[in-house]
């Protein structure tokens, strides 16, 4: 992802007077608050949440005064804990349902729509799909608990009387993601689609390939990297998602939809159980580390 | 399939997938002009101002809207400072580890911020942070600068080095360079980045509901979901009118950016680092 800009070798630097010692003092100062901040507030937090999720700190209760080293515990009663468990396979459930397959396929099928269309036909799709991502998630929760709720619109619409939350909390919390992060995935699709050459497209045509055709042996593999890019970036965001979640159904009912940052809210912000809450941030952010990594190598980065 | 069929049915799937989407909003909108409006989607021929009315007092609204526009505020400012600060040294210095430091930030920004909060909250907890505004300030920069350097360093790389030359050949410093040549000629740069970060906060729910302790010190996206829990189910209307009025500055702030955020969209172009 990248703000496009006319690349530029800088082939003088600022004039440097005087030692080496100002050598280093020329790109310091200027780095040095991002830096401090940077380690301060984010690596210093992540290093400190391998360290305490070996311990049993916890804010309340004995460990709060003393807390000690307990070495595997917090990952071993982690593994073997039905509702981590759970969480985790509702988080798998969540991502493929509402980014990989949801947002993803959503917003190519948009994308590819929209090729062609005149430009108030391409305005309003793209303004309703985008209002949707723009709105805060707290107030998109809003949008969906009126809309599913038993004499809400869907089921005004529908003639039916459900009670999406109660009965299907997952499918619903699935649908208002992929209602909210859809636009992401038509941006990046749109802008993707735009560099796959027309002509080409065109002589396949006149070759007698149908657009069936056209799009698998064609444009699909021509994007295939914003594709894959799209896709890491989006389980990215989708993972660790709370806020929508969370006001929506609250985990509920009972833990049907509490997906693994909600578990570990409750246990570090509702229990105080900060080690056992840190254990299961840290398995958040190797998976979330892992996926970055993927996206690192799958983006071609230019001479840096 | 003819010419025109396939068009016809490729407009028929956009009005489908677009009335889909405007669906959830419906009744936001049209029940917070509805006085006693509820859950039911019931519209009447009623139109009332009652509901903003009734939500625009200083405890409902306004200071929630004033704390956010603080932090959102504050935070922006900060990282626009900082971030511009870093990018100088990156954008124009040959660094060792230059590529190294950039990619580092790149793998950055996809690491889920939500679960770096359980040892930030831990660590705000024993050096006596919990509840300050200033120290959430900072954490939320830090979490926005990542992002910000890379946006920050590309809009640099498009200010020509050759513009700086004069300044320092008539003595000027890095410093100097920076506020008076580079800093002006990027301002639309600055101002992307300035509103990116504002908008990505006002609608930050979690960090402020962990961090914060008083519903004084609150947000909008915080009181907004108390406000949703207590009375979503009897008052909402009000509801309604105070997630429009939330909602508003937020949209407002990504039209004026989203010609700027068009080409970003792009792998295809690659990453400049």
């Amino acid at each position: 992802m990248t703000v496009t800009a006319a690349p530029h070798p800088p082939v003088t630097s600022p004039p440097v007077r005087g030692s080496a010692r100002r050598g280093v003092l020329r790109w310091l100062l200027p780095l040095g608050p991002a830096l401090v901040l940077l380690v301060l507030f984010l690596a210093g937090p992540i290093l400190w949440s391998v360290y305490i999720a070996f311990t049993n700190e916890a804010l309340t209760g004995s460990a709060s005064v003393d807390s000690r080293f307990v070495g595997l515990a917090n990952f071993v009663k982690l593994f073997g804990d039905p509702n981590f468990l759970n969480s985790f396979l509702l988080t798998f459930v969540f991502v493929i349902g509402s980014a990989v397959i949801g947002q993803n396929t959503l917003g190519l099928v948009i994308a590819l729509l929209q090729r062609g269309r005149g430009r108030v036909t391409r305005g309003v799709v793209n303004g309703v799909v985008i209002a949707a991502w723009v709105v805060p998630e707290v107030v998109a929760a809003a949008c969906w608990f009126s809309f599913l709720a038993e004499e809400g619109t869907l089921n005004t619409v529908l003639g039916i009387s459900q009670e999406w939350l109660y009965t299907a909390p997952m499918l619903a919390v699935i649908l208002a993601n992929i209602w909210r992060g859809t636009a992401f995935s038509m941006l990046v699709y749109s802008a993707a689609l735009s560099e796959v050459p027309a002509d080409l497209l065109e002589s396949a045509a006149v070759d007698g390939a149908g657009p069936g055709r056209r799009l698998l042996h064609i444009t699909l593999p021509l994007i295939r990297r914003s594709i894959m890019a799209n896709l890491m970036l989006i389980t990215l965001q989708t993972l660790a998602s709370f806020g929508l979640i969370y006001a929506l159904t609250g985990g509920g009912p009972g833990t049907a939809s509490q997906t693994t940052p909600l578990y570990m809210y409750e246990q570090a912000f509702r229990y105080f159980e900060i080690g056992y809450g840190s254990a299961i941030a840290l398995v958040l952010l190797v998976i979330g580390a892992l996926f970055s990594l993927v996206y690192l190598r799958l983006i071609k980065v230019e001479e840096a | 399939m003819t010419r025109p069929a396939a068009r016809g049915a490729a407009l028929l799937a956009l009005a489908v997938i677009t009335l889909a989407f405007l669906g959830p909003f419906l009744w936001v909108l049209i029940a917070s002009f509805q006085p006693e409006a509820t859950l039911a989607a019931q519209p009447t021929l009623s139109f009332s101002l009652d509901n903003f009315k009734a939500v625009l007092t200083w405890e409902t609204i306004i200071l929630p809207l004033i704390n956010s526009v603080v932090i959102s505020g504050a935070t922006a400012v900060l990282t626009v400072l900082v971030a511009g600060l870093a990018a100088y040294p990156l954008s124009r210095y040959q660094l060792r580890y230059r590529r190294h430091f950039m990619l580092t930030l790149l793998f950055t920004t996809g690491l889920p911020v939500t679960a770096i909060l359980v040892p930030v909250y831990a660590m705000f907890f024993r050096f006596n942070l919990y509840g300050s505004v200033p120290a959430m300030v900072l954490f939320l920069t830090a979490s926005s600068l990542p992002f910000s350097i890379w946006m920050m360093k590309n809009f640099m790389d498009g200010v020509p080095v050759s513009l700086e030359e004069a300044a320092w050949v008539d003595g000027a410093g890095w410093l100097r360079s920076l506020t008076a040549v580079v800093g002006p000629l990027m301002a639309p740069g600055v101002a992307v980045v300035a509103i990116f970060v504002f908008v990505g906060q006002w609608g930050n729910f979690f960090a402020p509901f962990v961090l914060l302790d008083t519903p004084e010190k609150q947000p909008a996206a915080v009181t907004v979901y108390t406000f949703f829990s207590q009375y979503g189910q009897v008052a909402y209307g009000q509801l309604a009118a105070f997630s429009i009025l939330y909602t508003a500055p937020a949209v407002v702030l990504y039209v004026a950016v989203n010609k700027y955020l068009a080409g970003s969209f792009s792998f295809a172009g690659s990453v400049k680092g």
